[in-house]
């Protein structure tokens, strides 16, 4: 993507990434070594994959935002991770190998990827149903204010960050003048005719907590994002999921820095629930980096835990074998707690 | 004790059933229930646990209540409101009082 290009990508700002800064978290080897280094336990269970059900592909870092608990360290500065053209068709061909129903795609702005729109349609043609994590901002950038309605007429699930129902923490978290960007997206969404009880056009709203505490009950939440939505600014959406937010990345800096990492670690660590386990998306999900590299989630991804077959060789899309993965080991560690706090945390929000 | 309130008793607030297991227990009971959502939300509840807080002036009880609030989606706004709620209560207490006081001047003094 050229320069004059990247500059249409200005979107709202809370921070810059670890990577503009060449800060030492912006290694994931630094990463893995802060939170090795903590006062904990380790993570306590050992996880063995199940079929694939969900094959999600992370198609790039490039992002019109740069939110402050972001894992994956996008950014508009990330022009250099984005999947080509090339590891896109080895991504279809691997989906053609596995039983997959769900096409999760992610980013970055996934959107902001060249071969997005193809990328998605080829899914559409396979009948697999396609889901996008969209940052609602993007549909307002030049080059997407179409999306809304392509979307629409394709059946993609839209699955949005939305930290909050008021103005304040979604700010607060994603930059200044996100929210009411946030709200005219999601308006649009719904002029296509998303969130209003369609199964086709299904809208999912994403919280992520504004600091260093878990996600609450993500059913009174929904109940009251949909109440507050629709009263304050005539906005209606299908669900709410809620995630935890990980020990990774800008979040990680943002712990560290504010004397919290500690703290968190350990409230992670004393919520954990035996009982999201069994749901844990790293059974049933295979996660593909920009550059083709396979993990067992985008957790890992961004921390470069790359999976590996049992003979200890990192797994490729290009050289792609369900068989062989089936029988890995999920790669675990202490950002693994991250997904067994509490209610638990999914890609798909609360577990148990 | 070098000081009055320290922040590890909060975690430790179960061991109150050393001197008797069975109140402690009924409580405990009491208490969970009462801060399932129901006809109020969690967030709500959180939101006067969080007042109420302030009003008896616990600093457990505000350090358990503000980390309650935030999980339950309230934002310090809805926070600060809550606690405006408490202190015009806890204002209002006082000078409704001041009723009394004008009865007792108005019976006392020559008019």
């Amino acid at each position: 993507m050229g320069a004059v290009e990247t500059e249409k990508l200005i979107g709202p700002r809370a921070t810059t990434s670890l990577v503009s800064r060449a800060s030492p978290l912006a290694s994931s080897a630094q990463q893995v070594q802060v939170l090795r280094r903590l006062d904990l336990k380790d993570f306590p269970v050992k996880l063995k994959p199940a079929a694939i059900d969900i094959f999600q592909i992370n198609v790039g870092k490039l992002c019109n935002m740069t939110c402050r608990h972001c894992h994956v360290d996008a950014g508009p500065d990330r022009t250099a991770e984005i999947m080509s053209r090339e590891t896109v068709e080895l991504c279809l061909a691997a989906l053609d190998e596995t039983a997959a129903k769900v096409v999760d795609l992610t980013g970055g702005a996934p959107e902001l990827n060249p071969h997005f729109r193809y990328l998605v349609d080829q899914c559409v043609a396979r009948g697999k149903q396609v889901m996008d994590r969209c940052n609602l901002t993007v549909l307002l950038t030049g080059p997407c204010r179409d999306l809304p309605q392509w979307f629409a007429e394709r059946g993609v699930e839209i699955v949005c960050s939305l930290p909050h129902y008021r103005k304040r923490n979604t700010d607060l978290q994603r930059g200044d003048g996100t929210f009411d960007k946030s709200i005219e997206a999601l308006k649009r969404l719904n002029a296509a005719g998303y969130g209003r009880g369609n199964p086709r056009l299904r809208l999912t709203l994403m919280y992520n907590p504004v600091g260093a505490f878990l996600a609450g009950d993500q059913k009174s939440m929904e109940r009251e994002w949909k109440e507050g939505l629709a009263a304050n600014h005539g906005v209606t959406f299908d669900a709410l999921i809620a995630l935890n937010n990980m020990p990774i990345s800008r979040f990680l800096e943002w712990l560290e820095s504010s004397g919290n990492l500690q703290a968190y670690m350990e409230t992670l660590v004393n919520a954990y629930n035996p009982a999201t386990v069994a749901g844990l998306m790293c059974r049933n999900t295979l996660s593909v980096g920009w550059d083709g590299r396979l993990y067992d989630c985008d957790f890992n991804q961004m921390l470069e835990l790359d999976a590996r077959y049992a003979d200890g060789r990192a797994a490729h899309i290009r050289d792609f074998d369900p068989a062989r993965l089936a029988a890995r080991s999920i790669v675990t560690g202490r950002h693994c707690f991250g997904c067994t706090a509490g209610a638990g945390s999914s890609c798909g929000g609360a577990i148990a | 004790m070098d000081t009055y309130y320290k922040p590890e008793h909060l975690p430790q607030f179960s061991t109150i059933a050393e001197g008797n297991k069975k109140l402690a227990d009924k409580f405990f009971d009491y208490y969970a229930e009462v801060f399932k959502a129901g006809a109020l939300s969690a967030r709500e509840k959180a939101l006067i646990a969080l007042a109420v807080s302030h009003a008896v002036q616990c600093p457990y009880c505000i350090d358990a209540y503000s980390k309650e609030s935030l999980q339950q989606g309230a934002d310090l706004e809805q926070m600060t409101e809550a606690l405006h709620v408490a202190a015009a209560i806890r204002g209002g207490a006082s000078l409704v009082h001041g009723v009394q006081m004008l009865e007792h001047v108005h019976r006392q003094v020559m008019a």
